[in-house]
């Protein structure tokens, strides 16, 4: 005989509705709207919600945010594209041979005291204010830490394994592929997920030295015009990016280290 | 191959041959001139006291050590079982298996080896969700599939529970008879050494200080092995009565019964 559990008393709605996650920023919008529509927020100060919403799908429909967008995105494509390049080798060098260690970790040390974004004017005298010094920021202030975690992660893979896959006679190469390089990967997708977040806040700085084209552009555009509409959904799409590349790095982890138990399903 | 039941050291080319082997850090001599001859198929045990020199002589004969200039002959087919398995996790149970080997019919291989350690249902897991035992058994096949002239076991059941280790035993018994590797087995533990061995060694301050060949055949070992165990337990410091371990920590009263032999 079955005695079916008794079901808890099913909560009441305003209940649910207090416990969830919604209400709050909800209601940061709700207030926001009121406060423009009442005129208590002027545009100029900040542009009502609804008002933001309907320029964002004027700017969708007429182009204009699609083609700068896909500017900014080459941007951060391309500077992450050399950065990952550079630091992932560099890592390298230093992580499996000490006298490469030796050649690169001070440089990279020297590289890490200096500010990326005071490098900035500098980068304009040598590439003048064209795509090339906006990219080039990006990509030097992506590769330290990419750097930095695949170094570390090589230097701190387990000893002991090393010396099991050794005791099996693995060659050098053997055992960087299948023994250093897998262990190192964790440390090397943390350090990724800093370069990531690290490439779009090093975009919207380059982007606002001065640009023709792209997010920065529409966002130096509107300030002039005084357009706050403009600048809260150019910060919608910043955000937007930061998400989309969160949730890339996830993806990545949850395929690449699907062995950690924590992942691992019973 | 002929195989005799006991092979002694002269009469075929030995596997392992060592020559006044000595190993120190620094000041400290671990291994101090030290001789050894291993059979082809012969199980060996060495016995010793935490610190003794059991893993430093163990790692010279997996040649993790160099040992430059010294008089030392290894097989180049050689497999080692460590205390943890040393399982890749990121590789899943049966490509650690065949770690190294060459890609072709490796997954056929990788299966064979572990349907002999009963594992053929986690072919496809990954190590960290294998048990203790199920994580030895893999680090058995591992070692197994690659057909060594000598198997070095590095304490390799000390962290199993002493069901699964008796279960482990029989199994690298069963294995040895089937592969026929020489052995050398690191134990603390002398009965384990006394069960599994042809010979039984014992280290201490950097020499063997003891060496017994025993020649009752396995599962028969009991009756004439009561003073063998006690002599051994003698070399680890320890004066125990004859008998199991049921009797060996008595403390005070366990005289009682040495002096009844
Ligand atoms: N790399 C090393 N550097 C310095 N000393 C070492 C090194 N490796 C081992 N020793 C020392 O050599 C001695 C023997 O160590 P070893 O690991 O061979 O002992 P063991 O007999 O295997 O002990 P256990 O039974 O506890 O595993 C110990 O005193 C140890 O501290
Ligand atoms: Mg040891």
């Amino acid at each position: 005989m079955t005695r079916s559990v008794p079901s808890a008393p099913r909560p009441s709605i305003v209940a649910a509705v207090l416990r969830s996650r919604w209400p709050s920023p909800l209601l940061l919008l709700l207030l926001w709207e009121a406060a423009s529509r009442a005129g208590l927020i002027p545009t100029h100060t900040l542009a009502a919600p609804s008002a933001v919403l309907a320029t964002l799908f004027a700017m969708i429909r007429s182009g204009e945010l699609p083609s700068n967008l896909a500017v900014s995105f080459w941007r951060v494509v391309s500077g992450l594209g050399i950065g990952v390049a550079l630091g992932v080798s560099l890592g390298l060098v230093a992580g499996l041979s000490r006298r490469g260690e030796a050649l690169v970790d001070p440089l990279m040390q020297i590289k890490r005291t200096i500010p990326v974004v005071a490098l900035a004017p500098l980068f304009i005298v040598w590439f003048g204010i064209g795509e090339t010094p906006k990219i080039a920021l990006i990509a030097f202030a992506v590769m330290f830490p990419l750097y930095l975690n695949l170094y570390n992660g090589i230097r701190g893979v387990d000893k002991r394994l090393v010396e099991g896959a050794l005791s099996f006679g693995l060659d050098r190469w053997q055992l960087i592929v299948h023994v250093i390089l897998p262990g190192a990967l964790p440390s090397l997708l943390v350090g990724l997920r800093y370069a990531l977040t690290i490439s779009i806040v090093m975009l919207v700085i380059a982007e606002q030295i001065n640009a023709s084209a792209g997010l920065g552009f529409l966002v130096n555009n509107a300030r002039d015009f005084m357009r706050t509409d403009i600048i809260v959904v150019c910060l919608m799409v910043y955000a937007l990016l930061g998400l989309a590349a969160d949730l890339l790095v996830r993806a990545v982890e949850t395929r690449a280290l699907a062995w950690r138990p924590k992942l691992v399903e019973a | 191959m002929t195989v005799s039941l006991f092979p002694r050291v002269g009469q075929i080319q030995p596997v392992v041959r060592l020559r006044g082997f000595t190993r120190a850090f620094g000041e400290t001599v671990v291994i101090d001139g030290l001789d050894l001859d291993i059979a082809p198929g012969e199980f060996v045990a060495l016995l010793g006291h935490s610190g003794s020199g059991k893993t430093t002589l163990l790692r010279t004969l997996a040649n993790l050590d160099q040992a430059d200039g010294q008089d030392v002959t290894i097989p180049s087919a050689r497999a080692v079982v460590f205390q943890d398995s040393r399982l890749l996790p990121w590789k899943r149970v049966w490509k650690n298996v065949v770690l190294g080997l060459s890609r072709r019919g490796a997954r056929k291989k990788a299966e064979a080896a572990l349907a002999e350690v009963g594992l053929s249902h986690r072919v496809d897991a990954w190590p960290l969700t294998l048990s203790g035992g199920e994580a030895q058994r893999t680090a058995l096949a591992r070692a197994l599939v690659r057909e060594p002239q000598l198997l070095l076991l590095d304490e390799p059941f000390a962290a199993l529970d002493a069901l699964t280790r008796l279960r482990m035993h029989e199994l690298v018994l069963n294995l040895w008879r089937a592969h026929r590797p020489a052995v050398l087995l690191v134990t603390h533990d002398v009965d384990e050494a006394i069960a599994l061995a042809d010979r039984v060694l014992v280290l201490a301050e950097g020499r063997f200080v003891a060496e017994e060949r025993i020649e009752a055949e396995r599962g028969r070992r009991t009756a004439s092995v009561r003073d063998l165990r006690r002599r051994l337990l003698a070399h680890l410091g320890v004066t125990a009565p004859s008998g199991s371990y049921a009797d060996a920590v008595a403390g005070a009263g366990a005289g009682l019964l040495e002096a009844a032999e």
